[in-house]
């Protein structure tokens, strides 16, 4: 049974990694692209529930850590001729540093406090980036399709040799990281460390009489939301091939806190379905009416509606489906 | 000197602006513990709706004015009625999730209806300075000071002397004991809803004047009314109006006199108090600390 149980995770896995590996062969170079965006969110999310899910500190400001790892990556392309897939550790070492700094100070906010300090922080982003001209582009950003040769935008690459569009190339980068990211949030969270978030989450008191300690936990699980966001926000500035501070807007950080509630805080299929919410309700806004403004009520009414009828996310409608069947399984087999 | 001094006046009239909002902001969060995301955007809404009624339809400024606020007290009561009370009793983060809804819903709402050109909206006070002490100030910020002024009295009037008031008063302090009492807790708490549109509403229209109207009109000054709200102590009435004028004050010399900070670096300087208050105060000027059980 226990083995059973280890087993079925690893198999959807395993099925997703082969969805995933074989999707870029029946859909258009267009739609590859998308997905690639899909998995970026991914991997910004998978982070954020590390933070928000697991540990309940709700931030409204990751678009600002996916900011620094996007201009890690696009600083060191451009002035300093780093090829793009290098930068991305990198991007996820720096924005993973800026999180685990700004974690000490947010040791002390809790609550709508650390929302309001995180949401301040998204909003002031372009801000900063515009101050700081002469090392971010300042308005004008920083182009890095100027420079093919640090990137696959116009020198195609080649696997094992074939040769790869840009747009299957980014999706296979994007997917084959954000898999892997989420291996790494999984082994992260189902031992120790795991068990401590979930304890801060839900008692900050009780955990910490059980010899949990606050600050070395909470910093831990900024610096790993923010790393992650890093890296999303690396392969973002690869994918479009241009920053600029517009590039990372709030409403970036306002989407990420919504994927991961839509999501449902937890399992790998709600974090997919937060992705793709995020990436094509802007999308199926547009479908509804194109007029402008008309998107932005269409989705602001649906995220309301949807914490009306689903306030526990599709991980929490995955879970009520299953308690579902097996009730009805009981009551067919007794 | 006197342009310290009137550096000093104007930032009292846009720190007065920052405190109407800021008040708003602390109403909603006595009452029900929540902050409000969208309390910027609903009044972004508002102040459309006083654009359109004298642009569009002729009307005076302080008639309009007035219609706008009603609009505004039963708007911010409706939604709390049909859309917060509801998501109420879920976790924190659901509550937000709500108001970030309605954020992004007002934002699409305005562009939809009235379009995202920039727009010159028409300052009711007339044109002029008078000068007092040597310190040549404008009659629009006299204006406005004035306005904030008789609102929070208006208030606070409210709040002290009316038994409706101690009964709102009463189902934020404790909603449980208002209840065995016979105050109808969840209509005090619409009803401080509305209060709160109405403040937001008078704010984007002071502010509209002097910053132009667009869709975006409120994004920063909502920041600045967080800053102000926690620099006066987030429950407290009287902190979020001396919290607004300090900041706005504050924020006017800086970016007067330091060259670096500038007019850019205002926001993340407002960003820098959040910061700075909630780690060496988390409770402000004027609040008190929460103790609370486990």
């Amino acid at each position: 049974m226990t083995r059973a149980r280890a087993f079925v995770p690893v198999l959807a896995f395993v099925v997703l990694a082969i969805v995933v590996a074989v999707v870029p062969a029946f859909v258009s170079a267009f739609r590859a692209q998308q997905f690639a965006y899909v998995a970026i969110y991914l991997i910004a999310i998978i982070g954020l529930n590390v933070l928000t899910g697991y540990t309940g500190q709700i931030s409204l400001g990751h678009g600002a850590f996916m900011a620094i790892g996007g201009y890690t990556t696009a600083i060191l392309m451009a002035n300093h001729g780093v090829k793009d897939i290098w930068t991305i550790p990198l991007a996820g070492l720096v924005a993973g540093a800026a999180g685990f700094l700004f974690g000490i100070p947010a040791l002390r906010l809790s609550g709508l406090y650390l929302a309001l300090a995180t949401f301040a922080i998204a909003v002031s982003m372009p801000a900063v980036i515009k101050r700081f001209e002469g090392f971010t582009g300042g308005g004008t950003g920083i182009n890095l399709f100027g420079i093919p040769e640090l990137t696959a935008s116009l020198t195609p690459v080649s696997i094992l040799g074939r040769e790869l569009s840009f747009n299957d190339w980014l999706y296979y980068l994007c997917w084959s990281i954000a898999l892997v990211g989420y291996v790494v949030a999984w082994l992260l969270l189902r031992g120790r460390a795991g068990r401590a978030l979930r304890a801060v989450r839900d008692s900050e008191t009780a955990a910490q009489s059980s010899g949990v300690s606050l600050p070395r936990y909470k910093t831990l699980a900024f610096g790993v939301s923010a790393a992650y966001a890093g890296v999303a926000g690396s392969l973002f500035a690869i994918a479009t091939t241009y920053v600029n501070p517009d590039t990372f807007p709030v409403a970036l950080s306002i989407l990420l806190l919504v994927g991961v509630v839509v999501g449902g805080l937890g399992s790998l299929v709600g974090l997919i379905a937060g992705a793709i919410f995020i990436q094509f309700l802007p999308i199926w806004s547009q479908a509804v009416s194109k007029s402008p403004g008309a998107p932005s009520v269409v989705s602001g009414a649906l995220l309301i509606a949807l914490m009306f009828v689903l306030p526990m996310g599709v991980a929490g409608l995955v879970e009520r489906l299953r308690l579902l069947t097996r009730r009805v399984y009981h009551r067919s087999s007794s | 000197m006197a342009d310290f001094m009137q550096q000093v006046v104007a930032g009292l009239a846009s720190g007065s602006i920052y405190a109407a909002l800021a008040l708003a902001l602390v109403l909603i969060h006595r009452a029900t513990g929540v902050i409000n995301f969208a309390q910027g955007e609903m009044a972004t809404f508002s102040t459309y709706i006083a654009w359109t009624l004298t642009t569009n339809h002729g009307w005076a400024y302080w008639p309009a004015f007035a219609v706008t606020l009603g609009v505004s007290f039963l708007g911010g009561a409706a939604i709390h009625q049909t859309i917060i009370r509801p998501n109420e009793k879920g976790s924190l983060l659901r509550v937000v999730i709500v108001t970030i809804g309605l954020l992004i819903l007002f934002n699409g709402l305005v562009t939809w209806i009235w379009g995202g050109e920039v727009r010159a909206v028409q300052s009711p006070f007339p044109a002029g300075t008078t000068e007092i002490a040597g310190v040549a100030i404008t009659t629009a910020d006299i204006g406005t000071i004035a306005v904030v002024v008789g609102t929070v009295a208006a208030l606070w009037a409210l709040f002290q002397y009316t038994k409706l008031g101690l009964a709102m008063r009463a189902a934020a302090v404790n909603p449980a004991e208002a209840r065995l009492v016979g105050v109808r807790v969840t209509w005090m708490l619409s009803l401080g809803w509305g209060l709160a549109a109405v403040l937001g509403a008078v704010a984007g229209m002071l502010a509209a004047p002097s910053v132009f109207l667009d869709p975006n009109l409120m994004a920063a000054l909502l920041i600045y009314a967080f800053a102000a709200a926690v620099l006066g102590g987030i429950d407290s009435p009287v902190g979020a109006v001396v919290g607004g004028l300090t900041l706005g004050v504050g924020l006017n010399l800086i970016g007067t006199y330091v060259d670096f900070v500038g007019a850019d670096l205002r926001l993340p300087v407002a960003l820098l108090v959040i910061l700075v208050v909630l780690l060496v105060k988390p409770t402000g000027i004027f609040g008190k600390a929460e103790v609370r059980r486990v």
